[in-house]
């Protein structure tokens, strides 16, 4: 690992910002919509992004500041838009986060939330509920906002009452398709468990006919409370929120497993993302260890599958270099994963994609690891490039990568031998048809 | 109508000569899921093709991550314009300001690219946390000796409209700063974006008809050409919501006189090139208009024949950024049989409105700055088959089993010219005709 920051400017950013991440948390609630209380831009352009990404309608309402607004504070808007989301949408979560705006105006949104509570207190109807995330672009990128608002929502709601049987797991900024697998996983064994958030059916709906105003799918709020509850709790993850927030304030430095291992005294176990053997195992065991269940068949053979298909391909991948970029906890666990399997990998600190390029001068990688938007520095190095990550816009299929587990690894396995077979095959003047 | 929120009612309509013209040009009601994006975001889509000019966004990431290399715009040369840069302000910089930032940044960028100008554009932050931003651009301008243009667009002092006329008083800046020889039958080719090269379609019908193209703004746009492009005799517009503001700055104070046009069907798409052999008053220049109708039209027609054939009895519904365009596509549909039920747009004038309420069948509806609730519920209630819009529309569009057409920025097929409409034909067509839609009924 190099650190390189030459540049005072960035330079084709790697990182989104902070409420993209919050909008996905909040499209793993059920029943909730997002509002982002800051200009009308904010929520379109992740709108676009999302969408783009997962091919689904992703809708975040804006409380859409003017420069009145901006000068006098969004109290007036905050109100009216909370109206007519509840009108139009009906919701049973409103999940708010902030913007660079709203922060440096210093909007009070717990107030605004605590105010139009106290206005509505005579509706019949109930209200929704109101779940609050700080996310200033300014401060670190789309990933911090994502594990903040995992903690601001596990904060706002979980309680412990009495101990359950129950599980809860935060799997970090994964695939819908993961997130059916741990499901899968989680019946295998037997074991009950909140998963959160989960946009597996949200942002990867059936064809439904009907324009869903609000995707059926999510966590329910009901679980979320009861997540104080939990017998263990699950977390995937090495980075989190705990790169540039941890200065800003010591509270949010806090993930929500260590929150509510301190809080609600529930057992937080605390791992890398599981892509890889080693990293699976880890997972597997805490399962063994936590529902007393070996770990079952179907797994034992994914996993021995995996083994053989390490065995049947690793002269193709060993001492290949690859260059990866992304979401940390996703980058943490690919360089793990790539050195169980032989591959040597790169990647640089806080770095913008133009940083990359220059140093992939340097390091001569063999292959690219991460999402769409480094498909430039690939195709000028002319090397294969495997998407993974966020967002994924030039192919088709996001939502159904499997990259975790015994599953996901061998997915993940099977696209980087075959990007590199097929590297040599097209660059081969013989034209192999067996290689 | 509880699909639509009470604020909204007086933006939606029919059409019909004896209907209300609708409200537009509003700011976006708080809470409704606009389609619309906001000020730096109008000015950031107009500006982004100049292919050799260095833009700059300062304010944090998101802003820059987002508008990176968005557009389907094409360069004939320089790819500059394809890098997003940007001050990434952190927490320290919006409590201490970002100027020293701003000013580093442009220093180390301008000396690595060599851009023929400069384009900084600032963010709600910057317009909040009040940096001199113009006292910073006059400064680089001078050392570096190359314009440096400030970009006032803070997302929340207006609507994406309102960038579109900060992005034309920023452009006017450069207008007028540089002479060259300019041939006396030349023209300004105004707001197309060169999208899927489009503009080289055009610039190839306007050199047949020996017609010269002076400045092209903005698509494949280069500094030096707008800089020079006050010694044109005429401004040709298009996506006039994004340009007019710009040609009326040029004919204040350049004289020169502008026409609105449009390059989406075949019908308007020949009315822009007869409209400027017109102005010239050069016969020879018609004639070749002409000719080059008649052949493409020869061309064209059997297989637009075909199509309509094929289409006759769908119907679509248009939602799309510049209400201008909406009136060619609504022609343009009506050629290959496909009658319009749904025209909206983000950013239409009241003449756009009123133009479309009289030229689409009754019953049409008309509404502005529209969101999914209401969009999902028209193309239901109008048993719409086609949806015609951008990337946000898709999702709605599929969802409830719809086809679908990108007419958006990010379309990678010319849709503009002659051959732009076939392709629009084909796409209406594969679209409309695909067999997955017996698995969605």
């Amino acid at each position: 690992m190099t650190e390189t920051k030459s540049y005072v400017s960035t330079r084709n950013s790697c990182k989104l910002c902070a409420p993209l991440g919050a909008s996905l948390v909040f499209k793993g609630i059920e029943g909730c919509v997002p509002l982002i209380h800051g200009s009308q831009g904010c929520a379109t352009y992740i709108r676009r992004y999302m969408i783009s990404h997962f091919k689904e309608p992703v809708d975040i309402a804006s409380s859409n500041f003017s420069e009145e607004t901006t000068v006098y504070g969004g109290s007036k808007n905050f109100i009216t838009g909370i109206d007519n989301i509840i009108r139009q949408y009906k919701p049973k979560v409103i999940g708010i986060a902030s913007t660079c705006l709203s922060e440096t105006i210093g909007e009070d949104i717990p107030g605004h939330i605590r105010h139009y509570q106290e206005s509505r207190a005579d509706e019949t109807e109930p209200l929704p509920i109101f779940i609050h995330t700080s996310t200033p672009s300014y401060c670190g990128s789309h990933a911090d906002g994502f594990h903040n608002t995992v903690l601001s929502v596990v904060r706002t709601l979980a309680k412990y009452e009495k101990a359950g049987d129950h599980l809860t797991l935060f799997p970090g900024m994964v695939t819908p398709a993961d997130i059916r697998y741990l499901k899968e996983i989680m019946e295998d064994f037997g074991l009950d468990c909140t998963i959160f958030p989960d946009y597996s059916e949200t942002l990867d709906n059936v064809y439904t006919a009907e324009y869903q105003l609000i995707p059926t799918g999510g966590t329910s709020v009901k679980d979320i409370v009861a997540m104080g509850d939990s017998k263990a709790v699950l977390e995937f993850g090495s980075v989190f929120n705990k790169g540039y927030l941890k200065s800003r304030n010591t509270n949010v430095s806090q993930t929500a497993g260590e929150w509510l291992e301190s809080t609600c005294l529930v057992r937080n176990h605390q791992m890398p993302l599981p892509i890889g053997i080693e990293a699976t195992d880890r997972f597997m065991n805490a399962l063994y260890e936590i529902s007393g269940k070996i770990i079952p068949k179907k797994y034992q053979f994914e996993r021995g599958r995996l083994v053989d298909a390490y065995v049947d391909a690793h002269k193709y991948v060993f001492g290949k270099k690859a260059l990866l970029y992304g979401e940390e906890d996703l980058v943490v666990a690919l360089a793990d994963w790539l050195r169980e399997i032989g591959i040597e990998p790169f990647w640089i600190k806080d770095a913008d994609f133009e940083t990359l390029r220059e140093e992939a001068e340097k390091i001569q990688p063999d292959l690219l690891i991460g999402n769409s938007k480094g498909y430039y520095i690939a195709r000028e190095r002319k090397i294969p490039l495997v998407r993974l990550g966020f967002p994924i816009h030039d192919r088709f299929g996001a939502t159904r990568i499997h990259q975790i587990g015994y599953r996901g690894t061998q997915e993940l396995f099977d696209l980087v031998v075959n990007a590199l077979i097929e590297y040599k095959q097209e660059n081969s003047p013989i034209g192999y048809k067996y290689i | 109508m509880p699909h639509i929120l009470d604020d909204r009612l007086n933006q939606v309509s029919v059409a019909g000569a004896k209907e209300r013209t609708i409200d537009c040009g509003k700011v976006s009601l708080a809470g409704s899921v606009s389609q619309r994006a906001c000020v730096f975001c109008g000015s950031r889509v107009v500006l982004y093709p100049i292919v050799d000019a260095l833009h700059l966004i300062h304010g944090p990431i998101g802003c820059a991550a987002y508008t990176w290399d968005i557009r389907g715009s094409l360069s004939s040369g320089s790819e500059l314009y394809r890098l997003s840069f940007c001050t990434d302000l952190q927490e320290k910089d919006v409590i201490f300001g970002g100027e020293t930032k701003l000013y580093q940044s442009l220093i180390e960028l301008i000396d690595k690219h060599k851009p023929k100008a400069a384009f900084v554009y600032t963010t709600c932050i910057v317009g909040v946390i009040g940096d001199d931003v113009e006292q910073i651009c006059r400064q680089v301008s001078i050392e570096k000796g190359i314009p440096v243009i400030p970009v006032q667009a803070p997302g929340f002092q207006g609507t994406k409209k309102d960038g579109y006329k900060v992005a034309c008083e920023s452009i006017f800046k450069l207008v007028g700063t540089k002479n060259r020889p300019t041939p006396a039958k030349s023209i300004n080719i105004l707001g197309d974006f060169n999208l899927a090269g489009e503009l080289w379609i055009l610039l190839e019908y306007y050199k047949k008809m020996g017609v010269h193209v002076n400045a092209t703004i903005t698509g494949d746009g280069r500094v030096d050409d707008i800089c020079n492009a006050h010694n044109a005799a005429l401004n040709v517009v298009q996506c006039s919501g994004s340009m007019s503001y710009l040609a009326q700055l040029m004919k204040d104070k350049y004289g020169i006189p502008s026409m609105r046009v449009s390059y989406f069907g075949i019908e308007d798409m020949s009315d822009a090139l007869y409209d400027v052999a017109r102005f010239f008053k050069d016969d020879s220049m018609m004639e070749k208009a002409r000719m080059l109708v008649k052949e493409e039209f020869a061309r064209l027609m059997p297989q637009l024949a075909w199509y309509k054939e094929r289409l006759q009895g769908k119907k679509a519904a248009i939602y799309v950024g510049g209400a201008f365009k909406a009136i060619s596509l609504v022609k343009a549909l009506r050629l290959i049989g496909v009658q319009t039920v749904i025209v909206g747009s983000q950013t239409g004038t009241t003449e756009d409105y009123e133009l479309i309420k009289n030229l689409c069948d009754e019953g049409t509806i008309i509404v502005d700055d529209s969101n999914p609730v209401e969009l999902s519920h028209f193309v239901k209630e109008k048993q719409a088959n086609i949806f015609i819009g951008g990337v946000k529309e898709r999702p709605i569009a599929h969802k409830i089993g719809l086809g679908f057409c990108d007419h958006n920025h990010e379309r990678k097929e010319p849709l503009a010219g002659y051959e732009g409409m076939i392709n629009f034909a084909k796409e209406i067509y594969a679209t409309a005709m695909s067999p997955v839609w017996r698995f969605t009924k």
